[in-house]
């Protein structure tokens, strides 16, 4: 006869496990369906969050990429003394002579701080934060921004009083359109109204500007060069140099010997698409909160899963027993629910990671941003809606192993 | 132990009645359970009985006799609370859950009243399942299932699912389940309560026609007439046996 020491019991495989896992799914699909939907809403938040601002983000850097990484600007920095350095008037020719330099443009703060206004009849102190500066011909190229309305200084257009305005000082001024004969009070006399730019992505501080010509500039508007008499652009305050995009570092790094020889520390060099960069990366904290309101939805699921699970295990008490009856160990009975509770979240965060990929695709392809979900926000939306199941299936698996075969197979 | 584990599993118990129906695969000895401290309810008062191999045997009793508690020591659904408890040859007293559960698994096959399948399943799937903690592969276990239907007579059903079938096919798709592993012995509790009688009779029939075939089989029941038309008949009233009639007359 047998002896007690061969009693033990087989194991299942995992299709057996699987099958009766999913009794509870394939017997009550809408019970399932509706108890998966809360974790599928809290996977999807999630998943949509991160890749909508990964998405973002990477538009945005797609877009400094198109304007171009290869921007760096010179800016007089601050004497040793404190005071603000002036960079010297050749310091654009000077730039232009290194070899991997494609083009330069600068702009120069018109002097005595002329100030702007739509009419002379406004008050004086309604500056509106907006600066008048004298700018060379091919700045819109260099900065890789657009006319919006009208068209930008030229040759003959730099000699008179005409101005082109920067997209926020447009709209300070309330102009948003050229039309002929259209006029501002710049620095106590009227200027024609040129054209209107588009705003400058990679350099903000032409938005608030109102450009001249230089020329114009120092006829106008006092801006006094001392070069032989000859009207040369003067002294500027920044310089914005393309360089070839493979030599941004060799020319970043030789910049500020080239701009200001004797005192290459008085000026300051950057690459405002880096900055950008930086600040686009910086963005994804923003959206914490809307995770937040994820893992809240996640944890209303999860409550949910459990709540049907413990109903499951109420229900399907003749269930156990027979099981029990027909060899299933507690251990059996045990993996049996919490598995279901797993495949039930599973599926959740399965239908979750699909529809929060679905909402970033429209989203994203709505605003020409390319599709990025990060590898965390599926892999974790999965991850999360897994060990959610565990947690929620443990208690009723717990209580459905504990079942009395007895008990269970008691019908009155 | 862990290492015998596969084997444990797949090896088939001894094929009821092959020994002449000598060896016995139940043996109870002044088995008692109570139920609850205040005030104690006594289910079984000292029950001694052994089943040996190839019998059909009856318990009969009112209800209230003790009957089903009998039933579920007798299928280790729950222990004794004084007494040996022998199955197929092991005392199941200090078996843990894990071997009760094979010793269920390969000994003991049940038949409920109220049927028990899964109504989402096939008749065929259904009786599978009776070996499903067994360590048998899907595909054997298929095979299997035909071939216990074919002894019950429900080839022609193995691809219906239980509504679709009367009660007297359920309780058929029921007894090839319990059948299926070939277990030492079938426990059935009433098998024919919730059918209606010309039903009733033919599970009758059935049984015996398995008995004969070398099936042992305990079958609880309050139903006399039932009884006294099976081999054995142990009678029981307030948890004690008062009379057991192997020997008295065969029927």
């Amino acid at each position: 006869m047998t002896a007690a020491l061969d009693l033990v019991p087989a194991r299942l495989t995992a299709d057996d496990l699987a099958r009766v896992a999913s009794v509870g799914l394939r017997t009550r699909p809408l019970r399932a369906a509706l108890s998966a939907l809360g974790i599928a809403i809290g996977v999807a938040a999630i998943v949509a969050v991160l890749g909508l601002s990964s998405s973002s983000q990477a538009g945005l850097l797609a877009e400094i990429d198109q304007l171009g990484t290869n921007l760096l600007t010179v800016s007089s920095g601050t004497t040793f003394t404190g005071q603000t350095a002036q960079l010297p008037v050749a310091a654009p020719a000077m730039i232009a002579r290194i070899g991997p330099v494609q083009s330069v443009a600068d702009t120069a703060l018109v002097p005595n701080n002329a100030t702007v206004y739509r009419s002379p009849l406004i008050p004086a102190i309604n500056t509106n934060a907006l600066e008048v500066q004298a700018a060379s011909l091919n700045l819109p190229g260099v900065i890789a921004t657009s006319v919006a309305q009208g068209s930008y200084l030229n040759a003959a257009t730099a000699t008179e009083p005409v101005a082109v305005l920067g997209a926020s000082a447009a709209q300070r001024l309330g102009i948003d359109q050229v039309y002929p004969g259209e006029k501002i009070w710049l620095g106590g006399m009227w200027f024609y109204v040129g054209g209107i730019l588009s705003p400058a992505v990679l350099a903000p501080e032409i938005d608030t500007s109102v450009l001249v010509g230089f020329i114009a500039a120092e006829r106008f508007l006092g801006y006094h060069t001392s070069v032989t008499g000859h009207p040369v652009p003067g002294q500027p305050t920044m310089i914005y140099v393309r360089a070839q995009t493979s030599q941004v570092a060799a020319v970043q790094s030789v910049l500020a010997q080239a701009a200001y020889p004797e005192y290459p520390n008085q000026s300051a060099v950057s690459q405002p698409s880096a900055a950008l960069t930086a600040r686009a990366q910086a963005q994804g904290a923003l959206s914490s909160l809307f995770l937040g309101l994820g893992a809240v939805a996640l944890l209303v699921g999860a409550v949910g899963v459990a709540n049907i699970m413990i109903i499951s295990v109420l229900e399907r008490r003749s269930e156990i027993g027979l099981r029990r009856a027909l060899g299933a160990t507690k251990g059996q009975i045990r993996a049996q629910f919490i598995a279901e509770a797993i495949m039930l979240a599973l599926i959740g965060g399965a239908v979750g990671v699909a529809a929060g990929a679905l909402a970033t695709a429209i989203y994203a392809t709505a605003k020409g941003w390319a599709v990025v979900i990060p590898p965390l926000a599926w892999g974790g939306g999965i991850g999360a809606a897994v060990a959610i199941g565990a947690v929620a299936g443990l208690v009723p698996a717990l209580r459905a192993a504990r079942l009395s075969p007895t008990e269970a197979l008691r019908t009155t | 132990m862990t290492a015998m584990r596969p084997a444990a599993a797949v090896q088939a118990p001894p094929a009821p009645g092959r020994d002449g129906g000598a060896a016995p695969v139940i043996e109870l000895e002044a088995v008692a359970k109570t139920y609850g401290e205040r005030p104690p309810v006594h289910a079984l008062r000292g029950v001694s009985l052994t089943v040996h191999g190839g019998e059909l045997a009856a318990i009969v009793g009112p209800s209230g006799s003790g009957k089903t508690t009998l039933l579920h020591v007798m299928g280790t659904l729950e222990g004794p609370t004084a007494g040996v408890v022998r199955i197929d040859g092991i005392d199941v007293a200090g078996l843990g859950d894990r071997q009760l559960a094979a010793l269920r698994a390969r000994s003991i096959g049940f038949v409920f009243q109220q049927f028990f399948l899964a109504e989402h399943q096939t008749a065929l799937d259904n009786v599978a399942d009776g070996l499903l903690y067994a360590g048998i592969g899907a595909g054997e276990r298929r095979l299997r299932a035909g071939q216990a239907l074919a002894r019950v007579g429900l080839t022609h059903r193995s691809g219906f699912r239980p509504a679709t079938m009367s009660g007297g096919e359920r309780q058929r798709v029921a007894i090839a389940r319990a059948l299926v592993g070939r277990p030492a012995i079938v426990l059935a509790d009433e098998p024919t309560g919730n059918i209606d009688s010309a039903a009733g009779a033919s599970i009758l029939e059935l049984l015996q026609q398995l008995n004969a075939d070398g099936a042992t089989i305990v079958v609880i029941t309050h139903d006399r007439d039932l009884a006294g038309r099976l081999g054995r008949q142990v009678r029981m009233l307030d948890g004690q046996i008062v009379s057991d009639s192997t020997r008295e007359h065969q029927q």
